[in-house]
């Protein structure tokens, strides 16, 4: 049995490894167009911020980990899919073919259709390859432009600040990571950063971007012209689908998978990323691109490609971001659900805040500012789907008494269990 | 056979002298802040619950970390984050729905408890005998098990909760009830 995983990331990877434990005798070929060892983009920010070395990223730290393990790994790209003979076209001649295969292609930059996009200085922040050329550019005292803030832009902000360099925000959104935060949190967090001395555009979108003599020229709407040494373009991600067209895979948003993570077509399944997979919380399929839900999708996927039956639940949808120190989190429905409440706790002075949301007596969503202790449960009061009973009051109440509502509600210790 | 840390909230009097011995301990400053135990409190009722990391078999934490730098201790089934190859990402903060894994802002590191190698202080430290450190089997295993089928029972015959409705601040009761 051969599994053939197109993608090196941790979707790839975990899926690799899980076929290596349960099915010892199959052959795993890990196909990645990257010339590093399998690496996380996780780690970029911490590479640019200069905590950590290129090896630092590597997701498995040893050098011989896939050798020992018999997973081969192909620096190749894969150019086409046909699922009729099961071969893979390889972009350096080859072709490879496959029993089964998982898709964890994940995903790619999206590029704003802006005239200069394309210019030499105009960089992404994706890969190992877009951190060195941040790192060469981004010297201190050079203008920096970043186009974005969501999440990859907010994530980046600290390294680029502790670089020097002037460092000026266009967000096309009305609020910072609009997809991760509202207002409130939003503003708060702009403000942050701010007071960090970083200045931040919201409502705005950049129009074109010019080459003059050897500088970059960003001209955005509102007028605004800025002169720049480096832009980086962080203007969201994409799944990498495009060559998958004509092979017959049904494509939504992303490759659209079922609870066990199966495509449309025998013997070919797909994770992370690049997967459309079930929302815990919608119960709707959708893309995540986050990293606990590519580890989730690679093993349920490889447990099935090995021949088992283990159905996706769902994942939650939560991130954890730093911003120039700020930490912030948001999980599941955070934005709320029709007929639901909320509650909600602010100290602006302190850039602290923390927002329930509520369907019914059940915690569906959340978000937090400012906060490093304990901020797990909220996954796990929302995962169990526990009714709160008198917690919730309390809870709208005191929001911070979340490890508390938890325990009495969900764990078996204590006086829920009886001890003896 | 590994050796649990079994936690039992009626037993706890909410002195935190598990919190001081972890914090002394693990991070050299008598700082509850810095601890990897917590003691939860529950004013309205004078009860307080110790409550940590169950060192879980499929940890959330080490299945989401992007690195492999939250590992498996062979010698005590503790979960462990290597500081030095924690980048600092937090995934795991807010993988763990036990909320038992914090970030470290002086460090820039995650950190959770890791058993002190096999001989926690929390555990020595602690005066009531609300944390003892076990055999596995005698650390509530069957209590989490009966707790978890009564959970699908429950909502397979409709009852919804394990939550208190009507009695204050009273605990759960159920598998008395």
């Amino acid at each position: 049995m051969h599994h053939v995983i197109i993608g090196a990331g941790p979707a790839g990877v975990v899926a690799a490894e899980t076929l290596r434990k349960i099915d010892p005798g199959c052959r795993v070929t890990l196909v990645g167009d990257e010339p590093e060892p399998p690496y996380s983009r996780m780690a970029i920010p911490y590479l640019l911020v200069g905590n950590i070395a290129e090896p630092g990223s590597y997701l498995r730290k040893t050098t011989d980990h896939y050798a020992r393990k018999e997973i081969g790994v192909l620096q190749d790209r894969v150019v086409s899919v046909d699922t009729q003979s099961k071969v893979l076209t390889l972009e350096k001649g080859r072709t490879l073919s496959y029993d089964k295969l998982l898709l964890a292609c994940g995903s790619t930059p999206v590029r704003p259709p802006i005239a200069g996009i394309d210019l030499p200085g105009v960089v992404n922040c994706w890969t190992l390859d877009d951190a060195r050329a941040i790192i060469e550019r981004a010297k201190a005292g050079s203008d920096v432009v970043l186009v974005g803030a969501g999440f990859i832009g907010c994530i980046i902000l600290e390294a680029l600040a502790e670089r020097g360099v002037n460092l000026t925000v266009l967000e096309m959104g009305d609020r910072m990571v609009p997809r991760m935060m509202n207002h409130a949190a939003g503003d708060m967090l702009k403000r942050w950063c701010e007071s960090k001395g970083v200045t931040v555009h919201t409502d705005t979108r950049v129009e074109r971007i010019d080459d003059q003599g050897g500088r970059l020229v960003v001209s955005a709407s509102g007028g605004r012209t800025l002169p720049c040494d480096l832009v980086i373009s962080a203007a969201g991600v994409k799944p990498n689908t495009d060559f998958l067209a004509g092979s017959g895979i049904q494509i939504d948003q992303g490759v659209l998978v079922d609870d066990y993570l199966r495509t449309n077509l025998e013997d070919i399944y797909a994770a992370g990323d690049v997967a459309q997979g079930r929302d815990f919380s919608t119960g709707q399929f959708s893309v995540q691109a986050i990293q606990p839900t590519a580890a989730d999708h690679a093993r349920v996927a490889a447990v099935n490609m090995a021949g088992g039956s283990l159905r996706h639940i769902g994942s939650i949808n939560m991130n954890v971001l730093a911003t120039l120190g700020l930490i912030s989190t948001s999980f599941g429905l955070w934005d709320g659900v029709g007929g639901g409440d909320s509650v909600e706790l602010s100290d602006s002075k302190n850039f602290r805040y923390i927002q329930l949301q509520f369907d019914g007596e059940r915690l569906v969503g959340a978000t937090t500012l400012g906060m490093t202790d304990h901020v797990g449960v909220l996954r796990g009061l929302i995962q169990t789907r526990v009714e709160l009973g008198v917690w919730k009051e309390k809870l709208r109440k005191d929001p911070m008494r979340l490890m508390e509502a938890y325990l009495a509600t969900v764990q078996p210790i204590g006086y829920n269990a009886r001890v003896a | 056979m590994y050796r649990a840390l079994r936690l039992e909230p009626e037993k706890c009097t909410g002195c935190l002298q598990c919190e001081m011995a972890c914090s002394y301990e693990n991070e050299g400053v008598f700082v509850p802040a810095k601890s990897r135990i917590k003691v939860f409190t529950f004013h309205h009722e004078g009860r307080f619950a110790p409550y940590t990391c169950t060192q879980c078999d499929e940890a959330w934490c080490m299945h989401a970390c992007p690195v492999e730098a939250i590992v498996l201790d062979e010698a005590t089934g503790a979960k462990l984050v290597h500081e030095e190859t924690c980048v600092g990402c937090k995934v795991c903060t807010i993988a763990c729905p036990f909320g038992t894994v914090n970030y470290n802002r002086d460090s820039g590191k995650v950190v959770k408890c890791d058993l002190c190698g096999g001989d926690p202080w929390c555990a020595k430290a602690c005066p009531t005998g609300a944390i003892t450190f076990v055999e596995e089997d005698a650390a509530g295993m069957d209590r989490m098990r009966a707790w978890a089928q009564q959970g699908i029972v429950g909502l397979a015959s409709g009852a919804k909760t394990n939550a208190p409705r009507d009695k204050g601040e009273t605990l759960p009761t159920y598998l008395e009830a």
